[in-house]
């Protein structure tokens, strides 16, 4: 009998999905676990309903609220009727089709891409998808996870299934030991820096290593998460022993002898010696620095150290273009470092950066001391579970007694849908992905970093370099 | 879905690069539980100051915008979210078409599904148009989607890519989840064989 050829993780995992598929046609692609929120599903239950269509597999279906909800005091009446009016039909979607919703009185409620590791729901080897471009998140499982449009939701409501090309795969190794105070954050900020916003499309990045080997699932998550930022819908790391640890015992993950079983099965995920990607690039872990954005997309990022990149030293006149007018949306003089730079506001928090882990590396930084009586400082945990957590192990307080602002679970002011948001003109060092014009409030100008530099940004005041406080 | 198979049109030229979906249209406006009259929010914090007044230099607010079915728009056209807002809106203002060098992948699958056609131009090609059109209100542009041909101001045609299938829904004007539900039996059989 041949051998068969090496294959990728991702291969694997693609091939022992695939239903069925025509010449000529995208496979149709079996999804194990489907993620929706309030904002991107209601069309999707409408397409439904004027189809005369019912959920296939709602066990497979989980729901929350996390983009609109506010992150006050929950016992307080939601202003804002649209919010309410999304929640409210999430709700009734969710009770008609018995699809498991975590909605703000749930104990699990919290931004999609975080809680469906907590419960345990996602899983090595599944396909997972949801309504939202930062699904890769999930991908730190060695599942292969993928943001989709609301049509998909509804294809996916409906058949579970879903058309899809089958993406090329990119390797991004990255060797070696990160220096202090230098984190997965910065890590993938590096790694867009370096192929652009649009270096990843039509690929599905794998990250190996040992550098990502030696990371948390939660450092993973941080990784995956961007991938879509780079242009890749889907980016994984190969499941091990720090991915089953952190799976076993939760509400959704198997138990007992189908533990077993499970985690059998997922050691044989991992991508088979000699498997090939269609692109490979390498960092060296050791040369990396705390990274910062300076521009208006994730792409445009640089060592905290480093100068602004200037307009004038650009050869092809279209990225010219482009860097003179992110600096002007920035009003950001190019050829300096930002380091020294006021900042108004810092938000820590998103589906990137809200896990326990991130709060304690903020912690770490803030304890005892007092954050700039220039700066507003939101602390955003990403699940209610991380809330209650830190609370517990009494980060909540470090924050509170430094002056931030601790609230409740959501996406808060990574996307600006619930009230939190920049003023025309402030600008914010934030731990979310994305600081496209606006983002974070019309006018707002945002510079993405990691949780340790934005807890240093928020001490001083201005653009600092977190190793100076280690 | 509209069936698409010819459009003749007007060009409105957008150079920059990178365009995201949040610029395409911002968050604020996704508080909504349809699709209709996304339109008016199409670019919205390009298109109007912060006093909602329309910032005339903004190439939406000038005339030539007006019923041009054609948007040519910068590399890596549709980047970010995968919110599927941004094509209905650009569908909702009249777009039928994008002329790029590249689209994010989740941007690219949503225009196939609500009728808008991303149309793929080599780099050279591009440039012309994109050096062309700003000075030229009246620049039109053939787009036949069966021969995979888009004719140029002055004769010349090129062809563009698509994906057979998304090429003949596009045509047909069918839905891809018609497609699925026919093959029902195959995830049954699937789902019993795990
Ligand atoms: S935290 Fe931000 S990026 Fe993540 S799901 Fe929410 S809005 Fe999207």
């Amino acid at each position: 009998m041949a051998a068969t050829n090496p294959r990728t993780m991702f291969e694997k995992i693609w091939e022992s999905h695939v239903v069925f598929q025509e010449p000529d046609c995208p496979a149709l692609l079996y999804i194990d676990l489907h993620l929706i929120h309030e904002v991107t599903s209601p069309q999707a239950f409408q397409g439904l309903r004027e189809k005369g269509l019912k959920v296939r597999q709602p066990s497979k279906t989980v729901a929350t609220v996390d983009h609109i909800v506010p992150t006050t005091d929950r016992s307080l009446p939601i202003t804002d009727p649209q919010a309410s009016e999304l929640i409210a039909q999430l709700r009734g979607n969710c009770r008609e089709n018995g699809i498991e919703l975590h909605g703000l009185e749930s104990r699990h409620q919290g931004i999609v891409h975080v809680i469906g590791p907590e419960l345990g729901a996602t899983q090595p080897g599944m396909t997972v998808v949801c309504g939202d471009s930062h699904t890769a998140t999930h991908g730190a499982f060695g599942a292969l996870a993928f943001g989709v449009g609301t049509s998909e939701v509804e294809h996916v409501l409906a058949t579970q299934c879903l058309l899809q090309n089958r993406p090329r795969t990119m390797e991004v190794r990255v060797e070696g030991t990160l220096p202090p105070g230098v984190t997965a954050k910065d890590v993938i900020l590096a790694v867009i820096g370096r192929i652009g916003v649009g270096g990843g499309t039509g690929h599905a990045i794998e990250y190996t290593g040992s550098a990502f080997r030696a990371m948390s699932m939660e450092e993973r998550m941080t990784v995956c998460n961007m991938s879509i930022e780079g242009g890749a819908r889907a980016g994984m790391i190969a499941p091990d022993d720090a991915t089953f640890n952190f799976l076993c015992g939760r509400p959704r993950a198997p138990q007992g002898e189908a533990w077993d079983a499970a985690v059998a099965a997922w050691r044989c995920l991992p991508g088979d010696e000699g498997a090939r990607y269609d692109r490979s690039i390498a960092f060296d872990a050791a040369q990396l620095e705390p990274m910062i954005t300076y521009g208006t997309n994730p792409g445009m990022a640089i060592p905290i150290t480093a100068p602004v990149p200037d307009p004038a030293r650009m050869e092809d006149a279209v990225r010219q273009s482009a860097l003179r007018k992110a600096l002007g949306y920035m009003a950001i003089e190019p050829g300096k470092p930002l380091l020294g730079r006021p900042i108004d506001v810092v938000f820590i928090g998103s589906c990137t950066n809200s896990r326990i882990s991130d709060l304690r590396a903020a912690a770490k930084v803030l304890r005892g001391k007092k954050v700039s009586p220039k700066v507003r400082v939101l602390v955003v945990p990403g699940s209610q579970p991380i809330k209650r957590q830190a609370e517990a192990e009494g980060l909540a307080d470090v924050f509170r007694q430094a002056g931030c602002e601790w609230r409740e679970a959501g996406c808060s002011m990574c996307i600006a849908m619930n009230g939190d948001m920049l003023a025309p003109g402030q600008y914010s060092v934030s731990t979310s992905n994305r600081n496209f014009e606006g983002r974070q409030g019309p006018g707002g100008r945002t510079l993405l970093a990691s949780p340790l530099t934005a807890a240093a940004c928020a001490l001083t005041g201005v653009v600092t370099d977190v190793r100076t406080l280690l | 879905m509209e069936p698409f198979t010819k459009l003749t049109g007007r060009v409105v030229p957008l150079s920059a690069r990178d365009v995201d979906t949040d610029q395409i249209i911002p968050a604020r406006f996704l508080k909504v539980t349809d699709k209709v009259g996304l339109g008016k929010c199409l670019f919205h914090d390009w298109r109007f100051d912060a006093e909602g007044r329309p910032r005339p230099d903004f190439i939406l607010n000038q005339p030539r915008a007006a019923g041009a079915p054609i948007l040519l728009a910068g590399d890596n056209f549709g980047c970010g979210s995968s919110r599927e807002h941004a094509p209905w809106a650009l569908a909702s203002f009249g777009f039928r078409a994008i002329i790029s060098t590249s689209f994010a992948d989740i941007f690219c699958g949503n225009c196939l599904k609500n009728g808008l056609l991303p149309v793929i131009v080599d780099a050279a090609t591009h440039a012309a148009l994109m050096e062309r059109a700003p000075a030229d209100p009246a620049i039109e542009v053939g787009i036949d989607l069966a021969s995979q041909t888009l004719a140029l101001p002055g004769g010349a045609t090129v062809t563009f890519p698509i994906d057979s299938f998304s090429k003949e829904c596009l045509l047909a004007g069918v839905d891809q989840l018609g497609y699925i539900l026919k093959h029902a039996d195959k995830i049954a059989a699937y789902e019993h064989g795990r």
